[in-house]
């Protein structure tokens, strides 16, 4: 099934290298996810998960390589940062909702400020996307005055507002007790099965092997190995991903 | 009611408390214009810090360039200099460059007029202190918060305007509070260059009825309040703005 989309990926990028002053953080990362597809990344801290994901929605500059999200190419110094960032939404570990804004207000505020879509079909939207995460009653609500499960799906309610094609999601219930981990967990599977692209960076094994249809293993800076997750987890190749999953599994 | 007022003034002088300001006409209305100009120098130069603090902390929070470069050196100018320097500065230095008008018969009147000059220094001095103080309420503004925005679509000076800016000014109430506390009694200052307020008048009335016990008495009081009220405002900003459920405020 993988062979036949290749070449085609919504999202590719092609030998990204990035260094933080002499440090070298990303060394020719390859990476392709095709539209609708599930793409989890794993690897050890600090080997570059998160600085992937940021650059493809261009927050963190890359030093070479190509990325390229549909007809967009990211690395061009002339990108239209808008578009870009009205295709691929982020949703972070600490959820980074706006604390003087309502719930309401935080998910439906971009499409408004940015996109100047109509504020009624934007907040009509917001509150179905809300209901989705079964948080109609606190659109009123401050983030402040939720839990941190509730807080992270609203800032997945956020990202979807924007109605991207693309949601990165890094290491989103790292900031959770166990008990909230599920809920949002459940919330991210839920947009994965509605169809929407999703690269997610997870410390949640199983989850990875449960929601993910492609998953890759990232090592000082470079995809080690990838492959369907069954595969991936029940017989990995490469020395690297084997110690790594003996540890965490 | 105003007679009574007058009995009871007459009764105090009787008792050795002189306030001439509470039955005598004219001591009266020099002392009420004072405070009126008092009051039009305190709300017009908080008006107008405010604007130069947040136009300042604006240049300095999006740009590195010659404009931070330039606000930098007034605050730096101005803090480091005496305020009554800044006044004579102002009314004799750069007042005397001044085109001159002429007045019904003929005679040279300056066009800016002392009370204007005791308004642009008095706001240009604690206009300083206000673009330390909300670039500082800024900078206490976790970098996460801009970064969500930025992922959302919007532009550096967008992210600044709706949610770094707002939050920022979130943790500047209380240095503000301060400087415009200092603002207030720094009012005092523009006698110097012969602005009739408060404390003109008070010396005014003093040497004429010769109650300088009484008048020094009079003016902590109305300072003491004048303050009091410039608190108790910036007390209702904050908790209008506070964050529900979030630590600050
Ligand atoms: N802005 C930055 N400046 C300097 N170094 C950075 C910066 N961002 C990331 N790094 C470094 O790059 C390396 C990779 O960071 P990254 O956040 O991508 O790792 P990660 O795989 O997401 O790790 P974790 O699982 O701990 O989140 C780390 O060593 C980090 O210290
Ligand atoms: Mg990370």
């Amino acid at each position: 099934m993988r062979t036949e989309i290749e070449g085609r990926d919504l999202v590719s990028l092609k030998g990204v290298h990035k260094a933080f002053g002499s440090f070298e953080v990303l060394r020719g990362v390859e990476l392709g996810v095709a539209k609708g597809e599930v793409a989890a990344i794993i690897g050890p801290s600090g080997s570059g998960k998160s600085t992937i994901l940021r650059t493809i929605n261009g927050l963190t500059p890359v030093d070479h390589g190509v990325i390229q999200l549909g007809d967009i190419t990211v690395t061009d110094p002339k990108v239209d940062k808008v578009a870009l960032r009205h295709r691929v939404g982020m949703v972070f570990q600490q959820y980074n909702l706006f604390p003087h804004k309502t719930v309401l207000e935080n998910v439906a505020m971009a499409p408004i400020q940015v996109l100047k879509e109509p504020r009624k079909d934007v907040e009509e939207r917001a509150r179905n996307l809300l209901a989705g995460m079964r948080l109609t009653e606190k659109a009123l609500a401050y983030p402040g005055e939720l839990s941190g499960g509730q807080q992270q799906r609203v800032a997945i309610a956020r990202a979807l507002c924007m109605q991207p094609e693309v949601i990165l999601f890094d290491e989103v219930t790292a900031a959770l007790d166990p008990e909230m981990v599920k809920e949002v967990l459940s919330a991210v599977r839920k947009v994965a099965e509605d169809g929407m692209t999703c690269i997610l960076v997870t410390h949640e094994m199983r989850f990875a092997r449960e929601a993910a249809n492609r998953v890759f293993f990232t090592d000082k800076g470079v995809i080690v190995e990838q492959g369907e997750p069954k595969a991936f987890f029940a017989n990995p190749q490469d020395p690297r991903t084997k110690e790594f999953l003996d540890k965490v599994l | 009611m105003l007679e009574l007022f007058r009995q009871f003034a007459l009764e105090l002088k009787a008792s050795g408390i002189n306030l001439t300001i509470l039955y005598d006409a004219f001591d009266f209305e020099r002392f009420v214009s004072g405070l009126a100009t008092t009051c039009a120098l305190v709300v017009l130069c908080t008006f107008f810090s405010i604007l130069i603090g947040a136009a300042g902390a604006t240049v300095l929070g999006l740009s590195r360039g010659p404009a931070a470069m330039l606000v930098c050196a007034y605050v730096a100018l101005i803090r480091n200099t005496p305020l009554l320097v800044q006044m004579y500065f102002f009314y004799f230095a750069v007042g005397s460059l001044m085109p001159v008008g002429q007045n019904a018969i003929g005679l040279p009147v300056p066009m800016i007029g002392n009370f204007t000059w005791a308004v642009i220094a008095l706001s240009l001095y604690a206009g300083a202190f206000n673009v330390e103080t909300f670039r500082s309420g800024i900078g206490a503004v976790h970098g996460s918060y801009e970064e969500a925005a930025l992922a959302l679509g919007y532009s550096r000076f967008k992210a600044f305007r709706y949610v770094v800016a707002p939050l920022g000014l979130r943790f500047s109430f209380a240095s503000l509070a301060n400087n415009l506390v200092d603002l207030t009694k720094a009012t005092t200052v523009a006698y110097a260059i012969g602005v009739a307020e408060l404390l003109y008048v008070s010396n005014q009335i003093w040497s004429d009825s010769l109650n300088t016990f009484e008048m020094m008495n009079v003016m902590l009081a109305i300072y003491l309040l004048l303050t009091g009220i410039v608190v108790w405002i910036i007390g209702r900003a904050q908790r209008a703005m506070r964050l529900p459920g979030f630590g600050v405020n």
